[in-house]
């Protein structure tokens, strides 16, 4: 699409810039990137640096103080725990959803994809709760739990479920265009090979989905590991036992511990960081991938 | 759902069909519903009255007003961004552009302490601010900030691809026929951009009637005054009164709901529109 | 091996892609199945290669019944449209993949596996490519790696789905003619699916025209050509100008009630200067003069025809646009405007 332009355009110039008609003058140009770029450091930035500059601010050893102490050890630990379940059971979902959805055609097809979607326009508040109506004390499985002498809400399987819930379709959605767009003439062709279904599925699914995997994978983990709303509702703030990190700031900071509360806010930051590092990585691959294809 | 037709040469869909359903159900189906059947054990005038209660109304004006300016907010400086990011050629976009997602990326309630940090009275911005008379932090101003944090990557990400698919041509064509340069813009690139800039405004919207890590820090949280929705439910929850809880929830689902197939309807109107262009 | 299929029936939907069709393709033809797009050509490969169920009837393998066999032990070959070379793969393992996925009992050592893929690549001359990934190739590279991994898991027929579709128009007629030749070393039942009706003639022993789900016509591409049985083939197969008319002692005479309708070929209309007996008059539009043949369009009454005649003729006859000539068809076929088809 950009063939005949892009061979016009000067280095340092976008495909646009280099033709006539859609050139912007120099002061609107000036403009717009004025404006959405104060925008952008207000509104984006800024966060980002109070962030680290607000951890920082009593000093290392006060930072590294806060990141040591066995309540924060804890509730990172438990974030990694609740994540290290979460992802891979929405892995498996969703290259099993993507797999039904874009290899064969059935009816109800697009209500299904509708439904994969819904828990990103559920409040996360909701999600918790919903989860407290089934497992709660009050809840439908509430007494038989209690029986049992299972707990779920207000310990850790129920962090974990209102983290599969939150990050549920993340995966799914990726890979589900992904495949569609890939149709089904690889699989055929093994198959056709001699491939029995695993073989097909490991050998030439797997690998032409790569990227649009990691790239699933990468936000269900920062999600996954950022969630507040959903599980501060199943949570019950337990100190060292059902405290996330993101709890554990939420905890500190209403402690007036600031310093402390931004220390552990740091460390969710720098994997904020290098979740888009990886991210533009992982796009950057795919857009490579398809490129060779494409040529 | 219906028996696969056609391409049954793969194997596996009784298979992935199967787990995706059942794994939907346990995962998000059932428990949903348990909002709604729970909400259903209170009478119908008590369930009203829990959902017309002064503080709940307060709280939907709050959350509805701030999410919409909000997203209005975020159509205006996202497309200004994401015109810049597509059009422009400047000093550290690549590091821009990767930045945009930080609202996806960063812990909501990271995003809320730091922004508290930065209006508060002593803030970076704060202590600017209230001298001036504009006090943000426990505010309805303050709810604002946060849903434009929590919206922009939304729209900017909707409408970047939509501009970086519009070929030059269209423009050039808009010239060559002696339209200026507002003109082209009102007439061709705008209306193209319509369907982007709506599904972009709904998601944003959508997002933020639901956000709570962001904003409560910075809300402030006065009952009537800045009080959003999700933290009704939640002080209900802590009350133990899950019936009230369930009552407003089952309000703000079906409004999800509503949006969700709003979003549903712009996409597929956004791929039409798409489709018919070369 | 042979291949038989018996009244084969397919629908998606509404839609009835193949009606009832029964066909042999026998042991060691080139057979082509020859039609417009939608005709079910593709569907029919398809069923026999296992990768569609008929909705009705039976495919026999070598006289056996392979309806309810699946496509991984039809022992087909199959060449997709578009190829479908697994992306991620080089050249040799693509072609290494049917050897690779062999239950264990059966699969070949690495050292064979790699003398048999390069023997392969060899045939179809692409041994110096072996790394590279289909990415990196040309149009015609991908078709012969296709071709190759195809035939790795020596097949006992060979399914091509338009092998030279997705292919320009240069490069297309160099891989018929390779085609064409490794088909003679090899001799394996092939079947191909195609639109063009010259890679048809050119390419096949046989030729199966399609039309609508239903079987035109089966022959040689000699027969099909010189003797179409119905006025699709004829006008599927070539330029054709028509003629209304009407039989009248066994000879054909253009006017009358029209009952009946002749297909002349543009190199069977013979234009003279002077009319004779049925002689049509037309009058030449333009002339179009490329290589050997010259290509005439004329305007008649009510239609235009097309005339096709050597260089050197039209020359000699000396037209030009805006000459009243005569035309006198040299051989025609005659169809009943409906009803039963005879020729002359």
């Amino acid at each position: 699409m950009a063939g005949g332009s892009s061979r016009l355009a000067k280095a340092g110039q976008t495909r646009f810039e280099a033709r006539e008609a859609t050139r912007d003058s120099a002061l609107v140009k000036g403009i717009v990137l004025t404006l959405s770029l104060v925008f952008f450091a207000v509104f984006l930035l800024l966060p980002l640096v109070v962030v680290f500059a607000e951890a920082l601010r009593k000093g290392w050893d006060t930072y590294l103080a806060a990141l040591v102490e066995p309540d924060a050890l804890s509730a990172i630990k438990l974030t990694l725990t609740a994540a290290l379940i979460a992802v891979p059971l929405n892995v498996v979902f969703g290259v099993s959803a993507a797999w039904a959805i874009a290899k064969f055609e059935f009816r109800g097809k697009a209500l299904l994809v509708t439904l994969i979607d819904l828990p990103f326009s559920v409040s996360p508040v909701i999600a918790g709760l919903c989860y407290v109506l089934v497992f709660g004390a009050q809840g439908w499985f509430g007494s038989w739990l209690a029986a049992n002498d299972i707990k779920i809400i207000f310990a850790v399987p129920g962090i974990v479920l209102a983290t599969v819930f939150v990050t549920f379709p993340f995966v799914a959605r990726e890979l589900i265009p992904l495949m569609e767009a890939q149709g089904t003439e690889e699989e055929e062709a093994a198959t056709v090979l001699g491939a029995s279904g695993w073989q097909t599925f490991w050998r030439v699914t797997i690998p032409n989905i790569k990227w649009g995997l990691m790239y699933g994978i990468i936000l269900t983990n920062a999600r996954a590991m950022g969630e507040f709303g959903a599980v501060s509702v199943v949570s019950g703030h337990i100190r060292g036992f059902t405290n996330t990190m993101p709890l554990h700031v939420e905890i500190l900071y209403n402690e007036y511990q600031f310093a402390a509360a931004f220390a552990v806010a740091s460390l969710l930051a720098l994997l904020a960081l290098v979740t888009l590092a990886l991210k533009t990585f992982v796009e950057w691959q795919a857009e490579r991938a398809h490129k060779e294809i494409e040529a | 759902m219906g028996i696969a037709k056609g391409r049954n040469v793969l194997p596996g869909f009784g298979l992935s069909l199967g787990f995706t359903l059942a794994y939907l159900s346990l995962i998000v189906l059932l428990p949903l519903s348990a909002v709604f059947l729970k909400s259903a054990t209170l009478s119908g005038a008590a369930f009203w009255d829990t959902i017309t209660a002064p503080r709940a109304m307060a709280s939907y004006r709050l959350t509805f007003m701030a999410s919409f300016g909000a997203a209005l907010v975020n159509v205006v400086f996202g497309s200004l961004l994401a015109w810049a990011l597509v059009r422009y050629s400047f000093p550290g976009k690549k590091i821009v552009d990767a930045m945009v997602d930080l609202p996806f990326a960063l812990p909501t309630a990271v995003a809320g302490i730091a922004l508290t940090a930065i209006y508060a009275k002593n803030g970076w911005l704060g202590a600017w601010l209230e001298p001036m008379g504009l006090k943000v932090a426990f505010t309805p101003l303050g709810v604002l900030v946060a849903l434009i944090f929590i919206g922009l990557p939304f729209v900017v990400r909707t409408v970047q691809p939509v501009l970086e698919d519009l070929d030059a041509e269209y423009e050039e064509a808009a010239a060559s026929l002696g339209a200026d340069r507002l003109t082209t813009l009102r007439l061709v690139v705008l209306p193209t951009l319509l369907p982007a800039l709506l599904t972009g405004f709904t998601l944003a919207f959508a997002r933020a009637l639901g956000e709570y890590g962001s904003v409560i820090f910075i809300a402030g949280n006065l009952p009537l005054v800045s009080e959003i929705t999700p933290l009704i439910i939640i002080t209900k929850l802590e009350q133990y009164d899950y019936a009230g809880a369930t009552a407003i929830a089952s309000v703000m689902l079906i409004v999800s709901f509503a949006l969700l197939l709003a979003i549903n309807a712009l996409q597929a109107w956004a791929g039409r529109r798409a489709a018919g262009m070369g | 091996m042979s291949i038989r299929v018996e009244n084969i029936t397919k629908t998606f939907g509404g839609f009835t892609a193949l009606h009832g069709l029964s066909l042999d393709f026998p042991h060691g033809q080139l057979t082509a199945l020859l039609g417009p797009s939608g005709c079910g050509k593709t569907t029919l490969l398809r069923i026999i290669a296992g990768l569609e169920q008929a909705d009705a009837g039976t495919i026999l393998l070598e006289g056996e019944d392979a309806t309810d066999k699946h496509v991984r032990e039809r022992q087909v070959g199959f060449v997709f449209q578009h190829y479908a070379l697994f992306r991620h793969m080089s050249v040799f393992e693509n072609v290494a993949f049917g050897l690779r996925v062999k239950p264990r009992s059966k699969r070949l050592g690495e050292a064979e596996i790699r003398k048999k893929v390069m023997a392969l690549l060899d045939m179809v001359q692409l041994a110096r490519l072996a790394d590279r990934f289909p990415a990196q190739l040309s149009g015609g590279q991908r078709q012969r790696v296709a071709l190759a991994r195809a035939l790795a898991v020596e097949p006992q027929v060979l399914l091509l789905d338009e092998p030279f579709g997705a292919l320009d128009a240069k490069v297309r007629k160099e891989l018929r003619r390779w085609l064409r030749q490794l088909h003679d070393e090899l001799h394996i039942t092939s079947i191909f699916v195609t639109h063009d009706q010259e890679e048809a003639l050119e390419l096949a022993d046989r030729i199966v025209v399609m039309n609508e789900g239903k079987i035109e016509q089966i022959g040689t591409p000699q027969e099909v050509y010189d003797h179409p049985a119905t006025p699709f083939v004829y006008s599927f197969l070539g330029t054709s100008n028509i003629l209304r008319g009407d039989m009248a002692d066994g000879k054909f005479r253009p006017g009358g009630n029209a009952g009946s309708l002749a297909y002349i070929r543009p190199h069977e209309l013979m234009v003279t200067r002077q009319g004779g007996p049925d002689a049509i008059a037309a009058t030449v539009r333009r002339v179009f003069e490329f290589g050997a043949l010259s290509r005439i369009e004329l305007a008649g009454e009510n239609q235009s025809y097309e005339v096709e005649m050597p260089q050197a003729e039209r020359a000699s006859l000396a037209l030009q646009a805006g000459d009243a000539v005569f035309l006198q068809p040299r051989r025609l076929q005659v169809f009943a405007a409906d009803g039963p088809d005879y020729v002359i």
